[in-house]
This record gives C-alpha cells, sequence and structure tokens, in this order.
C-alpha cells in the first residue's frame, strides 16, 4: 500500500510541475495538507485558471470527511496533545480503513501508527521524485500519468459505491458536473455536481419509514452513534 | 496563473482548515457525537464530489472533451480495480495504456 500510495505521490509531483505549477507547490502541500484527493483536486482547479479561494473551498469539502473519521478512529492514538496532534495530521483514508480493519485496540494502534508514518514517508518521497522526474522529463502527458489520477480515485470510490442510493448521487453528480464544465469557470461544476446528494434522498426516506417502526423515530433506522463508519474507506 | 503569495495563503488555509477537520473528532469525541444523519450524508457527499472530480478530471480539458487516449486509460484502470486489482496494478495499467495510445498519435 505504501508503494502504491508512492507512486501516486510521484504522479502528482509530476503532474503538477507538468501543469506548469512551481516546484514547491507539490511538496510544501504534500507535507502540510498531506490528503491526495484534495491535494489533485487544487492544483487541477488552479492549473486550470481557477480561483485559488475556489480550489481552497473545494479541497475543504473534499477533507470535510476527516471530521467523521475522526469521531471513528479518535481514541485509536491514545491520549495527550502530541499524541493526538500528530495522529490526527497522519488521518488518510488508508490508515483510517487499515486501523479500523484491526480486530483489537492494541492492534488497532500499532496499524494506525505504522500505516500512517509509512505512508506519510512514501507520499512525500514519491512527489519529491515526482517533480525532480517531471522536470526532467518535461513532457509528462506522453508518460500518461494524466489517465493514472481518475484511476487512482476510482479504486478509492468503488468500495463506497455499494449502495444504490450512493450509486445514484454519484452519477447524478458526474452528469451536473460534465454538463456544466462547458461554460463555468473550473471547480464550480465540481461543487455543483454536490447537487446530486439529492439523488440519495428517496431510499434514505424508505429505510426510514419502515412499517414496523413506530411513527416519529424515523431516526431509529440509523447505526448507532459511535459505530465507526467505514463505508467510506477504501480497500 | 496565481502568484506566488496567493499559491501560498490558499496552501495555508487548506492546512489548516484540513488539521481542524482530522483534530476535530478526536479532540471532541468525548463530549459531541456526530448525528448519524449527518454522517451519512458527508459520507455521500464525498463521494459524489469525487465521482464528479472522476468525470471532469477523466473526460475534460479546461471546457472541452478530451481525446480518447485518457479516458481509455481510466477506464483500464477501473476496470483493474473492479476486478479487486492492487493499487499498485491500477495506477500503472491506466498510465500505460495512455501512454501507449498517444505514442500510436491517438490524442
Amino acid at each position: 500500500m505504501c508503494a502504491a500510495d508512492a507512486v501516486v505521490g510521484v504522479s502528482f509531483g509530476t503532474i503538477s510541475v507538468g501543469l506548469g505549477l512551481p516546484p514547491w507547490l507539490p511538496v510544501l502541500m504534500s507535507l502540510v495538507v498531506f490528503a491526495g484527493a484534495a491535494q489533485f483536486l487544487f492544483v487541477g482547479l488552479v492549473a486550470a485558471g481557477g480561483n485559488p479561494a475556489a480550489a481552497v473551498a473545494a479541497g475543504l469539502l473534499v477533507n470535510a470527511r476527516h471530521l467523521p473519521f475522526g469521531f471513528a478512529v479518535g481514541d485509536v492514538f491514545g491520549t495527550g496533545w502530541p499524541r493526538r496532534i500528530a495522529g490526527s495530521h497522519l488521518m488518510v483514508d488508508e490508515t483510517v480503513a487499515f486501523a479500523l480493519a484491526q480486530p483489537e485496540p492494541a492492534r488497532r494502534r500499532t496499524a494506525y501508527w505504522l500505516c500512517g508514518t509509512g505512508l506519510f514517508a512514501a507520499w512525500n518521497a514519491g512527489v519529491v521524485l515526482g517533480v525532480l522526474g517531471g522536470r526532467a522529463v518535461g513532457d509528462t502527458d506522453s508518460l500518461g500519468l494524466d489517465a493514472a489520477f481518475p484511476a487512482v480515485l476510482v479504486a478509492l470510490l468503488l468500495p463506497s459505491l455499494r449502495t444504490a442510493a450512493t450509486r445514484r448521487a454519484a452519477l447524478t453528480g458526474m452528469l451536473v458536473a460534465l454538463a456544466t464544465t462547458a461554460f463555468l469557470p473550473a471547480g464550480l461544476p465540481v461543487l455543483l455536481a454536490l447537487a446530486g446528494v439529492a439523488a440519495a434522498r428517496p431510499a434514505r426516506r424508505d429505510r426510514a419509514d419502515r412499517p414496523d417502526r413506530p411513527a416519529g423515530t424515523g431516526s431509529t433506522a440509523a447505526p448507532a452513534p459511535g459505530t465507526p463508519t467505514t463505508e467510506k474507506s477504501p480497500r | 496563473m496565481s502568484t506566488t503569495p496567493e499559491l501560498l495563503a490558499a496552501t495555508a488555509v487548506l492546512a489548516a482548515g484540513t488539521f481542524a477537520f482530522r483534530l476535530a473528532g478526536p479532540a471532541l469525541r468525548s463530549r459531541v457525537t456526530l448525528p448519524p444523519q449527518a454522517e451519512r450524508l458527508l459520507n455521500v457527499a464525498v463521494v459524489v464530489l469525487l465521482a464528479a472530480l472522476v468525470a471532469t478530471s477523466a473526460l475534460t480539458d479546461a471546457h472541452s472533451l478530451t481525446g480518447p487516449a485518457r479516458p481509455a486509460g481510466v477506464a483500464a484502470g477501473a476496470l483493474c480495480a473492479w476486478r479487486k486489482a492492487p493499487f499498485l496494478a491500477v495506477v500503472l495499467v491506466a498510465a500505460a495504456t495512455t501512454a501507449l495510445l498517444r505514442l500510436l498519435s491517438v490524442p
């Protein structure tokens, strides 16, 4: 998994430089943001001439998923502020999924820290390599690296597409984004795609309205609070 | 393209905001529980955002459609992912397919 992330890091560094961005940007972002999807989104929007504020908004929206992640794995990395701060910074899809897959608390903790530090090192090393390589290669399109990013996203998304409601929402969002790309400034189509979330609604209501539920307790169809949500996690 | 100070500021805001999202759970989980409805809505929103990003980054360049080389590579990678191939294989197959098509002068 670290090797795969390093390759994605290489592609991020190479693509950023290939898009004409300054080499320090992908390196700095990978250290301080450390969230692949948001970084790709940001770089893609800025390079396409999008407003940096719109790119930040889109990146933050993508990273908002770390909020529920934190509630799910918040007890894994121990107490005390140094651990909390370091552990929080290492929180990415892979570490959360990997930690939650371990049955016992002790193994969870080891898995989280091992996976987190490994991924951080691999990702940042990959990005530096990619930046250096991208400057050497010049034409990064000839390596097909622009296809690597969407493919990575598909691999990350597939496990989350199990329910019909989510698939419907994703499809609607894709159509909205594609239809509006022709005439809206870069970045906005992806944000507008959020309208697709509405397409996930009916199924949720169906579940809440099951006849065996007494009226007024629609929310009982939801999982118990504190249940770790692994639905979003890749692999 | 944006200027260096703009890019620095944008990176700083994105980093600070991301860290705040990450720290909120571990710092507040003993006092606050996230409503499950909100959590599920957020999950769907993330999937929708990323799916839209797949669509635009695979099929468009600026304001128009790309040539077939990139979408073909993405499709090959997606097929690997769907057949549960390792992550590394997905990346390499996608890039190699597109690179090969471009070598054959497919745009």
